[in-house]
């Protein structure tokens, strides 16, 4: 053997443990995507509460059926988005791993899903009790903050990058604890403005130069 | 001292090599992960593995998922050993050539 077989040999040993022990393929297209439709839905979101309290000063006075239309039509545009990101998001992510012929579904890809779900569920049934008791105002701080968790926790099994992605989140998401009036702005930042940001970084870091085909 | 011979007879294949490394980074792997990340054949595969236990370096546990088995391998000590030791040989070869 010879010192260009041995450099062969330590490099393919290198790329082993890395496919074999993080998810590769997620793709910073994912993450454009999802910038997108938390932008988009936090744009609704912010016409629909500002014509409610535009009607509530016409009227004077708060009205029942109203407030518990919007936050009915509120909730929905929440599933919306997040089916629509998640489809789009796996889209670009399948795309990615199809063009490097990887799998999709393999033990990587499930410890991502497993170590991203544990703060995320714990997450979403905090937040359904933070609506039941009608703290409506802590939903936005308490989405960043459990959502950061859940990416720096996933970030052990994929590119490392989500690691300062969700360490942003956590940040954004503890200063809005001080600022709970402005939360859809720091939603929408946290969201739109930093999925967009970080997506486009890992896209420009490690898909720049990949061929289109297929 | 000849460097090659500190080079692991064993790890010549590039199969065994990659096993040893998945094992290094994983606590567990199961067959068909092995596989999937190797992309080799069952029974290439097996042989590689029985190879690998009978030298000592790695571990079988058999387990159940349902009625289905679940071969899992992990790595031993001896393993981890062997494994470094190759690792710094090639390290060593190269720097000597330079």
């Amino acid at each position: 053997m010879n010192e260009q077989q041995h450099l062969e040999t330590l490099s393919d040993i290198k790329r082993i443990m890395e496919r074999s022990s993080r998810f590769i393929s997620l793709s910073g297209l994912s993450g454009v995507w999802a910038g997108i439709c938390g932008l988009a839905g936090a744009t609704v979101a912010y016409l629909w509460i500002h014509s409610y309290y535009l009607a509530w000063d016409t009227r004077g006075s708060y009205y029942d059926n109203d407030y518990a239309a919007l936050r009915f039509k509120l909730i929905a545009l929440a599933v919306v988005v997040l089916t629509v990101t998640l489809a789009g998001g796996a889209y670009f992510t399948w795309r990615k791993a199809r063009r490097n012929n990887l799998p999709i579904w393999d033990a990587t890809s499930r410890k991502v899903v497993v170590n991203l779900c544990l703060p995320l569920v714990t997450g979403g049934f905090f937040i359904l009790g933070l609506m039941y008791n009608n703290h409506e105002p802590l939903i936005a701080p308490s989405c960043l903050v459990f959502y950061g968790l859940a990416l720096v926790n996933a970030s052990k099994y994929t590119l490392t990058d989500i690691r300062y992605l969700g360490i942003t989140e956590i940040i954004l998401g503890i200063l809005n604890i001080f600022f709970l009036s402005r939360g859809l702005y720091f939603w929408a930042l946290g969201f739109g403005v930093l999925h967009i940001i970080y997506g486009l970084v890992m896209w420009w870091k490690y898909e720049r130069g990949m061929k289109i085909e297929g | 001292m000849n460097p090659i011979g500190n080079l692991n007879k064993l790890f010549d294949s590039r199969i065994r090599l990659g096993v040893m490394s998945v094992l290094m980074v994983n606590e567990e792997v199961s067959f068909n992960d092995l596989k999937q990340v190797l992309e080799v054949t069952d029974g290439n595969l097996a042989s590689h593995l029985t190879t690998l236990e009978e030298n000592g370096y790695l571990k079988v546990h058999k387990g159940f998922i349902g009625r289905k088995t679940n071969t899992t391998y992990s790595i031993t000590k001896a393993g981890e050993k062997a494994f470094k030791g190759h690792l710094t040989a090639l390290e060593n070869m190269i720097r000597s050539i330079e």
